[in-house]
């Protein structure tokens, strides 16, 4: 079933980092404080492949999506996209690469403009890019995406309102499609609807990557969804990557102990194969405001040494891996 | 992981789509003319109010014809006469017959209440799309322009501006428009902060579209509802202030009148003459009601949300 055809790297992040000022700070609004969202990140993705990014919430997985949009600049580090440093792009430039990636949000209730009918939404890509000469011919194309993604071309003049949860987020895939990117970020496109309707969507990305050679970078809590439809996992806590690998190896054979702990927590359908006593992980995310020193996991780590909050891990290749921890 | 693939769900799923496309056809529409036509089928208030606004503006306009009597005839045989057959409101102190200054003072009450108020949406509308889009540079220059204006009281601010710029009804224009545009930027910038941070404009910025296309495609047309409230409602603003500001010799010019100088003119008899000043004040209520009515009409009819 297999057909992906993996290629070269499409993408990847140099030293990313984001940090975000908040309130605080002396009476000059110096020294504010900052959130930690993104440090040191370096990943790439291959051309083709499905690339999921997992992590509790408030990890940076969605920060890491918007940077590599250059929908928020970085503090730090840049971006490459096939080879070009899109960060020092002058925004002309960018527009054109901005064809070639594109995104799917999580809430398909606040991701489409409400006072938009269908055509408009799916149009605007094509309309803003000249892609289509007559208005004809850019009806006949959103007809045809729509047709692609499930919903009937008679509905073009319909309103988001008019759609239920599932058919809205198909016609954010139809937007995402219509420039026939190369790569597409799905910021957690299935969380917020119903079970049924999730593995519909699914399946539709799936095709669509077939059909289109797409590259995902899939970004989500889910580790099921994940398991199902990604070929390598990246794992993030607390702004740093953990660990990084084909999806079998990471749910197989974990490393990292953050890691072991994330595929520990997925509930299992069949009580007979539920541990008795599963080990969970015990207190709060650390505050990304002040992250801890050394190893970002070592406040919870119940295999944490003296180095760990000392020394920072660096990545280490494993077993096919990549994994940032002090005991692998 | 396959088993997450069920076939069985999603022929219900179909089932359910299907009725849920017959439903939304029965809501379907596309133009903005079809929706008004939609709300004067369904919103008895509204097309009540639209009827009245457009008799009164037909007034306006043919008020030559309309009118009975001259406005400026002065009659000294019958001032401050009853209502009569001849006179149906009654005369005012100098004769003259109130239904015929009624009717020409609403040329005057109408263009006082719609076009400074245009002009101050327009303008603040584009400041407040400004502020709420471009920065925190722009923003704070605006808003602190804004404030400035707020900080005076209105009425004079717009004496200051009639002074200095002399009694005429472009100067009644310039005054109120000065006023009134720091309201609506404000309300506008709040409502562009708050849409710019929703996924939808996020959306477009990741296409590519052009922040002047963003705020004019995705921003501005999901204000208009506040938009088309305040419009109604600033339209009998911009009425009264015209009132006091003759009422202070510096808005309309006698003998032209005007509903709110007559209303003033009227008011020292309102205990034994009580038509010389009631009765241009109720076309002033009708009219604002109207307004308002027909804003609030409009408003449900333009929301895709509100129907239903």
């Amino acid at each position: 079933m297999m057909t992906k055809q993996i290629g070269d790297t499409l993408i990847r992040t140099v030293d990313l980092v984001k940090e975000f000022e908040i309130s605080g700070g002396d009476f000059f609004g110096r020294n504010k404080p900052r959130v930690h969202a993104t440090s040191n990140v370096n990943i790439q993705i291959n051309k083709g492949e499905t690339y999921a990014l997992v992590g509790e919430s408030g990890c940076g997985k969605s920060t890491l999506g918007r940077l590599m949009l250059k929908l928020i600049e970085p503090t730090s580090g840049h971006v490459e996209f096939e080879g070009i440093n899109i960060n020092e792009l002058p925004s002309e430039e960018m527009r054109e690469i901005r064809k070639k990636m594109q995104i799917i949000f999580q809430d398909p209730y606040a991701s489409l403009n409400p006072r938009m009918n269908v055509y408009d939404i799916i149009a605007e890509p094509l309309v803003t890019h000249h892609v289509c000469k007559t208005k004809d011919e850019t009806k006949e194309r959103v007809k045809e995406l729509m047709e692609r993604v499930g919903i009937r071309p008679e509905f073009i003049n319909r309103y988001p309102h008019q759609f239920s949860g599932g058919q809205r987020q198909r016609i954010g895939i139809a937007r995402a499609l219509a420039l026939q990117p190369q790569l597409i970020i799905c910021d957690e496109p299935v969380s917020a609807l119903d079970v049924s309707i999730q593995s519909q969507i699914l399946n539709l990305l799936h095709d669509l990557q077939e059909e289109f050679n797409l590259t995902y970078l899939f970004i989500s809590h889910d580790l099921s969804v994940v398991r199902y439809i990604s070929d390598r996992v990246c794992v993030m806590f607390l702004g740093k990557v953990c660990e990084i690998g084909n999806t079998e190896d990471i749910f197989g054979n974990p490393l990292h102990p953050y890691t072991k702990f994330l595929i520990d927590a997925v509930p299992k359908p069949d009580p007979f194969l539920r541990k008795e006593n599963k080990q969970l992980l015990h207190g709060d995310i650390p505050s990304p405001v002040n992250p801890p020193t050394g190893c970002r996991f070592h406040t919870r780590c119940p295999y944490a040494k003296d180095i760990c909050s000392e020394i920072e891990p660096e990545m280490k290749n494993v077993d096919n891996k990549q994994v940032a921890c002090h005991l692998i | 992981m396959e088993d997450i693939k069920v076939t069985d769900n999603e022929t219900v799923e179909q089932l359910r789509q299907d009725y849920e496309n017959m439903q939304a056809e029965i809501a379907d529409t596309d133009g903005i003319m079809d929706k008004i036509k939609a709300m004067i089928k369904n919103n008895k208030l509204a097309t009540i109010s639209l009827i009245v606004i457009l008799i009164f503006c037909f007034c306006a306009i043919f008020a030559p014809v309309v009118a009975p009597h001259d406005p400026t005839l002065q009659d000294y045989d019958n001032v401050r006469a009853h209502p009569s057959r001849d006179h149906i409101l009654g005369t005012d102190e100098l004769g003259r017959d109130v239904f015929s200054r009624i009717i020409y003072g609403a040329r005057i009450s109408l263009v006082i209440g719609i076009v400074p108020t245009t002009i101050s949406m327009v303008i603040g509308t584009i400041l407040g799309l400004m502020a709420g889009f471009m920065g925190k540079k722009v923003d704070f220059v605006i808003m602190r322009l804004a404030d400035i204006m707020l900080a005076f009281p209105s009425l004079l601010l717009a004496m200051v501006v009639m002074y200095t710029l002399g009694a005429s009804l472009i100067n009644i224009f310039i005054a109120l428009s000065v006023v009134n545009w720091a309201g609506t930027a404000r309300v506008v910038r709040s409502q562009t902060l708050a849409l710019k941070e929703k996924e939808f404009v996020e959306a477009a910025e990741s296409i590519g579209v052009k922040k002047s296309v963003i705020m004019l495609r995705h921003i501005l047309p999901n204000c208009l509802p506040s938009l088309i409230v305040l419009f109604t409602m600033d339209i009998p603003g911009s009425i009264l202030s015209e009132s006091s500001l003759s009422f202070l010799g510096i808005g309309a010019q006698p003998p032209a009148s005007s509903w709110g100088l007559m209303v003033v003119n009227g008011k020292q008899w309102l205990f034994s003459e009580p038509w010389v000043a009631i009765a241009p004040g109720v076309a002033i209520l009708i009219l604002v009601l109207a307004f308002n009515f027909l804003g609030d009409g409009l408003r449900d009819a333009i929301d895709p949300y509100m129907k239903e």
